[in-house]
């Protein structure tokens, strides 16, 4: 469904994705893993359309991604809950959901779509009115997935979801994003908490300093040495 | 009511008038820089357009009041979309500092270019209010300063409506606050910035109507005395902040009549420019300025 054939994207000088590729099918869990300043986040906006590629091939469904502009890919189907959520903090957690809908224009599936969200997230229900500002961490760790979801995605980019949360949070977070993909969202997760990804994931791909070092099914990576080495502490 | 009352209540009827029209600028400057963080310093010169837009369309076109306010809010509307496209735009990235020079220069070509158009002759705008008093305890009511108050007070209702309740009001918020992730739920953040420019705009074009009224004269200049101080008032409330930029220009205004009406109205300027520095000593974020909003 996603696929990236020698990607290569700059910030000015710095060439922070050197020719990567990888792929991600329909209704898998793939997970991209790696240390700080790997690459994750940048490849992840790459797809989203927030940094364009220089070189290198990007198509979603066939269709070439590379030159789309991000709010046309996010109507192809290709939603991203981007690093540290980024929620809209000055609006309530309704018009958070509403703003996820943007594209949209059928009122009742926007209005199933909440539904939905609060079903997976019962506490955004309690929290409706909120200023989401005001929200915890994992709170707004479950709007801005709520969000993403309220476009109804083919596609979910999750970055770290995991980042600051406690163990059991974590633990729920990621229960969730299996849910969502059973109900038939290909989903692509961005990771430090290996352990955790690895677990859930179909695949993975290991992330270094802008290239893609290891890469195949989870459960065997979790078993490699080098990975356990470099990832799961020992 | 005895003289001094009257006279106190006579600085407040001009204060409010004065200052809802420095209120509709402010919110401009205010929209704007919310939106992409530009002091945008042409902003009292589309003003100055929208007088003269009215103007034409009074003496020309021989609109009456409201079609003339349209007319002219419409054309700034454009004109301001039209300056952002071919000036800020390209800019986006740029340094704030190179955008604000920009701004300047956009500001210096509105003020000469509309001298070519219009020549730097002061023009008299026609009466278009009957010059009817209304006198309520002692305090005149100019049949003019109703109509300015009573449009100020709705064009605001109608922005604070649209920003709050509408969902391209919604996106404009979203995208004030983080634009990339704006990007992210599919909104069009450049359709987005344009609606503000013309928005904002439009206020201006209303706000330099009701001057040309008050004063009953026009000239090319006449945007940047006033374009300055709906600067200050947007300051004072919190740059950025559109309820801020409403009470920070009638509070402005009060504050000059209120100099004026104790005699000392040559101090009117100095008195603004003086609550600017105060502000910015005191609390720059302004009344309505929180010092941190991000929760990290
Ligand atoms: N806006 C930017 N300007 C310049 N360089 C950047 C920018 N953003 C990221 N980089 C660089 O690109 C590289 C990859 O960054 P990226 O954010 O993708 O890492 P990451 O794998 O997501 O790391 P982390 O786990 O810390 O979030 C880093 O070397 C980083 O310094
Ligand atoms: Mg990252």
């Amino acid at each position: 469904m996603l696929v990236l054939e020698d990607v290569n994207v700059y910030y000015g000088a710095i060439h922070a994705l050197k020719g990567i590729s990888f792929e991600v099918n329909q209704g898998e869990i793939v997970t991209l893993i790696g240390s700080n300043g790997a690459g994750k986040s940048t490849s992840l906006k790459t797809i989203s359309g927030l940094l364009r590629p220089k070189t290198g091939k990007l198509t979603f469904n066939g269709e070439n991604l590379a030159t789309v502009a991000p709010q046309s890919i996010v109507a192809k189907g290709i939603s991203h809950v981007p690093e540290g959520r980024r929620v809209f903090a000055n609006m309530t957690v309704i018009e958070n959901l509403e703003l996820g809908a943007y594209l949209r224009k059928d009122k009742a599936g926007i209005k199933e779509a909440i539904k939905h969200v609060y079903s997976l997230f019962p506490r955004l229900e309690e929290r409706k009115s909120q200023i989401s500002g005001t929200l915890s961490g994992g709170e707004q760790q479950m709007l801005a997935m709520g969000r993403a979801l309220m476009s109804k995605p083919q596609l979910l980019l999750l970055d770290e979801p995991s980042m600051g949360l406690a163990p059991i949070l974590v633990k729920q977070i990621f229960s969730i994003i299996k849910e969502i993909n059973a109900s038939g969202t290909t989903i692509l997760l961005v990771e430090q908490n290996a352990h955790m990804a690895l677990s859930i994931a179909n695949r993975a791909y290991v992330l270094e300093t802008g290239k893609i070092v290891l890469s195949g099914d989870s459960k065997q990576l979790a078993a490699s040495e080098e990975v356990r080495k470099a990832y799961l502490g020992g | 009511m005895d003289s001094i009352s009257t006279q106190i209540f006579q600085q407040i009827i001009n204060g409010l008038s004065l200052g809802s029209i420095y209120a509709l600028i402010a919110l401009g400057y205010t929209m704007v820089y919310g939106i992409i963080k530009l002091i945008n310093f042409a902003h009292g010169d589309v003003m100055m357009v929208g007088a003269y837009s009215g103007w034409f369309a009074v003496t020309v076109l021989h609109l009456p009041f409201l079609p003339a306010l349209l007319f002219s809010m419409i054309s700034c509307a454009l004109l301001g979309v039209l300056i952002e496209r071919i000036a800020y735009k390209p800019l986006r990235n740029a340094s704030r500092i190179a955008a604000l020079i920009t701004a300047i220069g956009v500001s210096l070509f509105l003020e000469y270019g509309g001298m070519i158009v219009v020549t730097a002759q002061v023009r008299t705008y026609p009466p278009v209010f009957p010059d009817t008093r209304y006198i309520l305890g002692g305090v005149y009511f100019k049949y003019g300063d109703i109509v300015m108050l009573l449009t100020a007070v709705v064009l605001m209702a109608l922005l604070h409506f649209t920003v709050q309740y509408t969902k391209v009001g919604k996106a404009m918020r979203a995208v004030s606050y983080d634009k990339d992730a704006a990007l992210l739920m599919g909104i069009n953040t450049n359709n987005i910035i344009s609606f503000t420019f013309a928005i904002g705009s439009a206020l201006a074009a209303a706000a330099g109507v009701l001057m040309g009224v008050y004063f009953n004269t026009i000239d090319p200049l006449m945007g940047i005395i006033p374009g300055l101080k709906a600067f200050v008032a947007a300051v004072l409330g919190g740059i950025g902040i559109i309820p801020g930029a409403m009470v920070g220009g009638l509070m402005l205004g009060l504050v000059e009549s209120i100099v004026s009406g104790l005699g000392a109205s040559t101090w009117r300027d100095a008195v603004a420019f003086l609550i600017l520095i105060l502000v910015l000593i005191i609390k720059p974020s302004g009344l309505f300025g929180k010092n941190v909003r991000e929760k990290v």
